[in-house]
């Protein structure tokens, strides 16, 4: 989240599109019912009259899939607004905070021209060449080429006007299946937020990022933000509700494939040494005004090689670089889907599942179930045994067949272990063990911690960079290892003086200092562990800040770009929820993004406000996606229909597999839509709650939600037992014949969907069909991310 | 001074959180239930589920409304089973709802008769005495009495949205009343005046009967004919089998009567 959720509660308007806060997000509600007593409207927009809609002012029914043309259709709306009424918006946010003025290369062309897709496109390759996708050369003083009356041909403002004239209301309808009507009162009343001192707040999750043009669709919103002037200040933002307690917190940490600690860039075999490594990442600019804060990246790469290899990295073996390891392939490669093509290939051996249960939570999951039988050994970290720790065992297997050797191990749960978790809003919240877990079950610092010393004790009979690698980590915490002394590790020290750094301003790239995750250097200070803050005290202009509870990077500030919610004098656009203010010299309220003076108070000592960005402008146009610097609409991988406004059917930049197990359905076989969420009642793969008889008597069984349309045509009764077939497999469950489901009108078109929770497998007290026997296995083209919310079944009576 | 609860049902979510902690702090068991096409479970109220949501989808503007009612005790002043109970069991907390003594329950059920709400729940016979009963304590269960401990109620802690609200009485129907005040439209506040005030609030946006809520709840006078009148007598016919038989033979004819009334 850009903002946090107590912020959810200063909003003028909330749009929950791909999320759906209230079922899964319950704590959330309290923030949304907040807003909602000061006047503030609830837009829900989901296929599925949620318990989320139940509570909105506005609910609008949209067709999985197609929410960069929902968006794109209130961006054209708002461009259209800002013709006729530009007094209605504030056009100093757009014109001076974003690239919208910004002058593109002439050779760029985009959808528009190019039916559905942008200049440089290699259709062997499914990917782009960017060249066009940049700005013009800047001008010599390092100011870049603009247009601030926005009126250039060449300037992202024209272009972006250019590419959604296409996205007009009833095209948007025809493709979404939304009622006109409901569409148009939306429009408005998110347009209206606009206003300078207005705010609106954009809720999304898993329903936005589980498709393959997913990043895409996050990049409409936040476009759609900036247009209205709704990032950086309170109320505002664009706000990702994280599936899980400490989701944030693992991303920032790097449980992701691309990257190291702190969102630092994972070496590829081309960056052959540190300098090289450096030299690729860094961005350059030559603008005084760019803050440019990527700058510093040395300075946080070799902290954290300090923290990992300590007095073994030195200037004179590139602080260790060459310990690390580097990726020969593409990022897809090694994202979850590329990783279970590799099991099912044969090329993995072994996997270690940490509180991961991939035969209930990953698509296409009789594939994954065969690439998971396929591993040499399997070692299962969990609280309970998982349907992946089963595997040998399932239902239609004969186990003396299944060669895989399951290791067990059981772990500790939340309230039996001591540590931080970071929340949506990057708060890290300091948590204390409360009993002793049960049995034989360990706390999972406790696990790998045994598992690195029994590593380096093997390695030390070896030698050259793959053991030293192991052998010179710096793996100091103790046999009963701390969750402290990692949590001061994490945050880094002066190593000169031996005192704990104070903050990533006081990070070098000369060995000196050493930080585990640059990003939450302040963490953890002589003056003690932030994060065990308790102090719930609401902070400055009463905005619900509550700067001294926990924690939150960076460096405590709570909403980041903050400096775009003040004008050009460091007023605040909002003065009833100012977040910064420019007052007698200096700024009060939150940690401002840098500290330099506003724009026009000072105009040479002054930074723009996007300062995470070389050109210190936030992007309207984004040339940094695989699949587009704009979002364009294209159906999802298994679609009822053509792509209505191109001839592009897909995104055009995701990668497939097409292994003999990746199946595609089609529309004739398949016709209806069907998407896969989560419950109120039940956590993820099941296991924290299928386990729980109070939870399973809430939620009994697996079940599939259809429309009394539906159900009426397949001879199907609410209650009744239903079987949804895509053509990957085949799952059975109650039928919940419900009004809260209704068929679409696309293009003329009837259109069905229909929906089921994720949450079953075979192990547990409470067993049913996984929804994900149905679900592809494609994912996003940026991000690889599957695309479980969208893609072609048919139903049937059991 | 009278203490209650106010149900906000414009603010419930129906995450359930009410249903769960109150397994939990009273310490109750889990039922074994089926998805009958509904998210809502258990079929009702029992010894083990004092309280348990409600999930209506009505239409609405062309579109659909999901309602959401919390169903338990509603901790009347006029209250049927106080009235209708042998034993004092069920009695008048001095701070104004209804509590329950397990051990003073003989497992008689007038109380089931009793209730306009139908909230108390009878599980095994009546005959032998060896039924059972229970129902919402308002958190002063035997041994787990939160109140006394100057704690609210386990389901109100617990309300993420906040649509659960503890405290005095008078106080919470004045709240009750802005809330109404500022939803407009057909909102309103049930139990207000309904049965001389229930301890239990609600703010509906919509007319009681479409949240299921009997519009006029009225205790049956048989009620109070059988505190006043039948149970003395029942008693001095002495023998306590035959005292139990006599006393479901008029029970018996009192519920008839009662559902004559109600026709």
């Amino acid at each position: 989240m850009t903002n946090h959720w107590n912020d959810i509660a200063n909003a003028d308007c909330m749009i929950a599109i791909g999320s759906n806060p209230v079922e899964n997000h319950p704590a959330a509600s309290g923030w949304i019912t907040a807003a909602k007593e000061r006047g503030a409207k609830l837009i829900s927009v989901d296929p599925r009259f949620t318990r989320t809609s139940a509570i909105a002012d506005i609910y609008c029914k949209m067709r999985s899939g197609t929410d960069v043309a929902f968006i794109g259709g209130i961006i054209k709306y708002v461009l259209d607004e800002m013709d006729q009424y530009p007094e209605k918006y504030n056009m100093v946010y757009v014109t001076e905070y974003t690239n919208a003025s910004f002058l593109i290369n002439p050779d760029f062309e985009g959808p528009a021209d190019l039916d559905g897709l942008f200049s440089g496109y290699d259709p062997a390759k499914r990917s782009y060449d960017k060249s066009s996708w940049q700005y013009q050369s800047p001008e010599e003083d390092g100011t870049p080429k603009w247009d601030k009356s926005l009126k250039d041909p060449n300037c992202v403002f024209q272009h972006l006007k250019k590419h959604f004239a296409r996205y007009d209301v009833d095209t948007v309808c025809k493709i979404t299946g939304s009622p006109k009507d409901t569409y148009l009162e939306i429009c408005k009343t998110y347009a209206a937020t606009g206003a300078p001192g207005k705010t609106g707040t954009i809720l999304y999750a898993m329903g936005t990022t589980q498709h393959t043009n997913g990043t895409q669709m996050i990049r409409s919103y936040a476009m759609l933000q900036l247009l209205l002037g709704n990032i950086g200040v309170a109320g505002g933002g664009i706000n990702a509700l994280r599936g899980e307690s400490n989701v944030q917190g693992s991303t920032d940490h790097c449980l992701l494939c691309h990257i190291l600690p702190g969102y630092l860039k994972q070496p590829t075999n081309k960056d052959e040494t540190l300098e090289k490594l450096l030299e690729r990442v860094t961005p350059k600019s030559g603008d005084p005004k760019s803050a440019n804060w990527w700058q510093h990246y040395p300075k946080y790469m070799v902290s954290l090689l300090k923290a990992w290899y300590g007095d073994a990295a030195t200037k004179g073996n590139e602080f260790g670089y060459q310990y690390l390891p580097k990726t020969t392939k593409p990022y897809n490669d090694y994202s979850w889907i590329g990783l279970f093509e590799e099991m099912y290939a044969g090329t993995i051996k072994g996997l270690m599942c940490w509180g991961q249960n991939p035969a209930v939570c990953g698509p296409n999951v009789k594939m994954e179930r065969k690439a998971i039988e396929n591993l040499d050994w399997l070692v299962a970290v969990d609280l309970w045994e998982t349907e992946t720790a089963a595997i040998w065992k399932r239902p239609g297997v004969d186990p003396s067949t299944i060669g895989v050797e399951v290791f067990l191990l059981p772990a500790a749960a939340s309230y039996e272990k001591e540590g931080s978790i970071t929340n949506s809003g990057r708060w890290a919240q300091w948590r204390y063990k409360a009993i002793e877990p049960p049995g034989q079950a360990k706390e999972d610092l406790w696990i790998i911690n045994k598992l690195v010393l029994k590593l380096q004790e093997l390695y030390a009979r070896e030698s050259g960079p793959n053991a030293e690698a192991i052998t010179k980590l710096t793996w100091d915490y103790g046999d009963s290892p701390s969750a402290d002394k990692v949590a001061r590790e994490i945050n880094g020290y002066n190593l000169t003086t031996g005192k704990l750094a104070a903050s990533f301003g006081k990070l070098k790239d000369d060995g000196t200092t050493s930080s585990g995750n640059w990003l939450y250097c302040a963490s953890y200070t002589e003056a003690g562990n932030m994060m065990a803050r308790r102090d719930p005290s609401p902070g400055a202009f009463n905005i619900g800040l509550h700067p001294k509870w926990a924690w939150c990077w960076p460096v405590n500030r709570r909403i980041i770009y903050n400096r775009a919610s003040v004008d050009l004098d460091g007023v605040p656009w909002d003065k009833e929820h100012p977040v910064i203010w420019w007052r007698n010299g200096k700024w009060d309220g939150d940690v401002p993004d840098g500290g330099w003076p506003p724009m026009a108070l000072d105009p040479e000592k002054t930074k723009y406000p996007f300062i995470m960005k070389p050109e210190g402008h936030a992007r309207i146009f984004g040339m940094g996606r695989a699949d587009g610097p704009f979002p364009e609409h294209y159906e999802p991988w298994e679609s009822p229909v053509d792509n209505l406004l191109s001839g592009t059917q897909n995104d055009p930049a995701f990668k497939i597999w097409g292994s003999e197990m990746d199946l595609k359905g089609d529309r004739d076989r398949y016709p209806i839509v069907c998407t896969t969420y989560r419950l109120t009642e039940h956590w993820q793969a099941g296991q924290m709650t299928r386990n729980l008889p109070w939870i399973v008597e809430l939620m009994p069984e697996m079940f599939v939600e259809l429309s009394q349309e539906l159900a009426a045509e397949k001879g199907i009764v609410n209650g009744g037992r239903v079987i949804v077939e895509t053509a990957r497999g085949k799952v059975e469950g109650v039928a919940l014949v419900t009004a809260r489901f209704k068929p679409f009108q696309i293009n003329g078109q009837t259109v069905h969907q229909v929906g089921l929770p994720w949450h079953w497998g075979y192990t547990g007290s409470s067993t049913g069909d996984s929804a994900n026997m149905l679900t592809p296995h494609v994912g996003d083209a940026n991000t690889m991310i599957p695309e479980f919310k969208a893609f072609l079944c048919d139903v049937r009576r059991a | 001074m009278a203490k209650a609860i106010l149900y906000d049902a414009t603010k419930c979510v129906a995450c359930r959180g009410c249903q769960v902690v109150c397994k939990q702090w009273n310490e109750l068991k889990a039922e074994f239930t089926e998805n009958r096409g509904s998210y809502e479970n258990p079929k009702d109220l029992s010894p083990e589920t004092w309280i348990k949501m409600e999930f209506r989808e009505i239409p609405r503007n062309g579109s659909v409304a999901w309602l959401f009612t919390r169903r338990a005790c509603m901790h009347c002043t006029d209250a049927g089973c106080v009235t209708a109970c042998p034993t004092g069991a069920v009695y008048h907390h001095d701070l104004g709802f209804v509590a329950y003594d397990k051990g003073k329950c003989t497992g008689c059920g007038y109380c089931v008769d009793f209730c306009p709400f139908e909230v108390p729940q009878l599980d095994g016979s009546r005959v032998t005495g060896l039924g059972r009963i229970d129902k919402c304590t308002f958190c002063t269960t035997h041994g787990l009495d939160r109140i006394g401990n100057g704690l609210e109620p386990a389901c109100v802690k617990t309300c993420p949205p906040g649509a659960l609200i503890y405290g005095d009485r008078g106080e919470l129907v004045a709240e009750g009343n802005k809330r109404v005040a500022a939803l407009g439209g057909n909102a309103t506040l049930y139990g207000e005046n309904e049965l001389d005030g229930l301890h239990v609030l609600y703010v509906l946006t919509d007319s009681p009967e479409t949240y299921g809520l009997p519009k006029d709840p009225k205790v049956s006078a048989a009620a109070t004919a059988w505190k006043d009148i039948i149970q003395p007598l029942g008693w001095a016919a002495g023998g306590l089998v035959a005292g139990g038989l006599l006393i479901n033979l008029i029970v018996a004819r009192a519920r008839q009567i009662r559902a004559e009334e109600e026709k």
